[in-house]
């Protein structure tokens, strides 16, 4: 089992600034189609996901990674939820949520504390905030392995897909594995 | 050997509190029954029955919190949560009202009762009144005593205790604090969510971060300036003298280094605080608990800055359990 960590300033890697650059010029699409994908896939593996959003259903929640030049969209809906990818937030989302890439991932497995990152300031929110706590207690209680569902989308590459992703997030994680961590 | 009594906000929290080496976990329905009435949090019936399932076969126990106080009009809703925790087969009832506490002694003479922090049984006469009227087995005491005072408490008294060892530090008269109340219009004694989300706010500026809780500003943090939970009692206020915490500031209960002092009072049972927090939260603190006990049986000392992470405005506190402003 891979460990929990708790938040530090310090904590996760950001995406390094080159890589950034790299993706910026790059079509949106493809991108979108594969993150549906995997959004998909999460929601057939997971139909109860939704149900802790309770009214919240429904719901716009933009995330912005500020380590990466692009943004998401998810709206919680269902049976299924949708995602946007865009270059910046719209006006009109029920929820912004901010932090690196790494942070959000880890928090999508649960694998770092939501209020943690929020004391520290590694997580910035502004919108509706009841809709962002169901979301976040929906997400924690799903037991999402990110590595398994993305793996899954590759058909006889599953296995590789998932451990080589796995691994990648295991070293990300280590990197910052000290005796605050708590393994 | 000591208790650890830890939180669970979902069923994955429980298991993981479980995996992390709780003796026993705290849950709640997910209704205004408890005092963490929060969006997406909590227990359904079912989910409550495979929970005590999962637990029992593990050989920890399942407390369920119906520790908010019954609306005049709505008595029932607090005495089915009461019928259907016993049914499912929970292990103690964690209680703050008198006339709950009076309805499960009678109507479940056989259950495991326990006197909820909620109710705020501060001193030995109180606490007796619950042991000698409705049988309770415990109290968790309000976080406002010392080591001392615990002591003296324990040693008064026909039933267990049990007292915080982590996690956000309430320093009002539990149960009765009505601040959030007045702020929202929602009552966290009544219906179980102080600060609620639907009246929290967070705006971003180039200048920093401002929470609001309904239209009280509760604090402004610059970039990097570590923050708290969006609550009128840790506050940060402008006064003619100057602008500062008036009650208290953000930062959370630690008593890692108090544990032997705990241990010596004569304390059965240390809890954890924080249903609302997320897996990560509950795996760390709790297997650091699970650790800081060992060593404290081989009388070593544990490691007092793992959990800072953790904590609001990333410090800590021994509160009221050393009261050095005395």
């Amino acid at each position: 089992m891979l460990p929990f960590f708790a938040s530090s300033p310090e904590s996760l890697p950001l995406i390094p600034a080159f890589l950034g650059n790299l993706i910026r010029p790059l079509p949106l699409l493809p991108l979108e189609f594969a993150l549906a994908g995997v959004l998909d896939h999460i929601g057939k593996n997971h139909p109860h996901l939704l149900d802790r959003l309770g009214q919240h259903r429904g719901k716009r929640f933009g995330i912005a990674p500020i380590d990466l030049p692009i943004v998401f969209i998810v709206e919680a809906a269902a049976p299924r939820p949708r995602l946007t990818v865009m270059r910046e937030l719209p006006d009109g989302l029920d929820v912004r949520i901010s932090s690196s890439l790494a942070n959000l991932l880890a928090l999508l497995e649960g694998r770092l504390d939501g209020d943690a990152l929020l004391f520290s300031r590694q997580l910035a929110i502004e919108g509706d905030v009841e809709a962002l706590l169901a979301l976040r207690n929906a997400i924690d209680d799903a037991r999402l392995d990110l590595a398994f569902e993305i793996g899954s989308l590759f058909g006889p590459f599953a296995e590789l897909v998932e451990r080589l992703f796995g691994k990648a997030r295991d070293v990300a994680l280590r990197s910052i594995s000290s005796p605050r961590g708590s393994e | 050997m000591i208790e650890l009594i830890c939180p669970a906000g979902t069923p994955a929290a429980l298991r993981t509190a479980v995996e992390a080496g709780a003796d026993a976990v705290y849950c709640g329905f997910n209704d205004e029954t408890n005092a963490r009435n929060f969006p997406g949090l909590n227990f359904s019936r079912d989910e409550l029955g495979e929970a005590i399932a999962f637990a029992h076969v593990r050989g920890v126990k399942i407390l369920v919190a119906i520790n908010t106080f019954p609306r005049a009009s709505a008595v029932d809703l607090w005495r089915r949560a009461v019928d259907d925790a016993v049914q499912a087969g929970a292990d103690a009832l964690i209680l703050a009202d008198i006339g709950l506490m009076d309805y499960a002694a009678r109507r479940h003479p056989d259950q495991r009762l326990h006197v909820s922090v909620q109710a705020a049984a501060a001193n030995p006469d109180a606490i007796s009144f619950y042991v000698g009227t409705f049988g309770v087995r415990r109290v968790v005491l309000p976080r406002v005593l010392s080591v001392a005072e615990i002591a003296e408490i324990t040693r008064e008294i026909d039933c267990e205790t049990e007292v915080f060892v982590f996690g956000g530090l309430c320093v009002m008269a539990e149960g009765r604090c009505s601040l959030s109340s007045y702020a929202t219009g929602k009552s966290p004694n009544m219906q179980g969510v102080c600060s609620p989300a639907s009246h929290v706010a967070y705006e971003q500026t180039a200048a920093g971060t401002t929470s609001r809780l309904g239209r009280f500003t509760i604090n402004r943090f610059e970039a990097g300036e570590a923050a708290g939970y969006p609550t009128l009692c840790k506050g940060r206020f402008s006064t003619e003298y100057g602008a500062g915490y008036i009650f208290e500031d953000p930062v959370s209960l630690d008593a890692t280094t108090l544990l032997a002092g705990l241990r010596d009072a004569g304390v059965t049972a240390l809890k954890i605080e924080g249903r609302q927090r997320g897996r990560a939260y509950v795996e760390g603190v709790v297997r650091h608990f699970r650790d800081a006990l060992k060593v404290l049986e081989i009388g070593g000392e544990a490691d007092v800055a793992r959990l800072r992470p953790f904590t609001e405005g990333q410090a800590t506190t021994v509160g009221a359990y050393r009261k050095t402003w005395r």
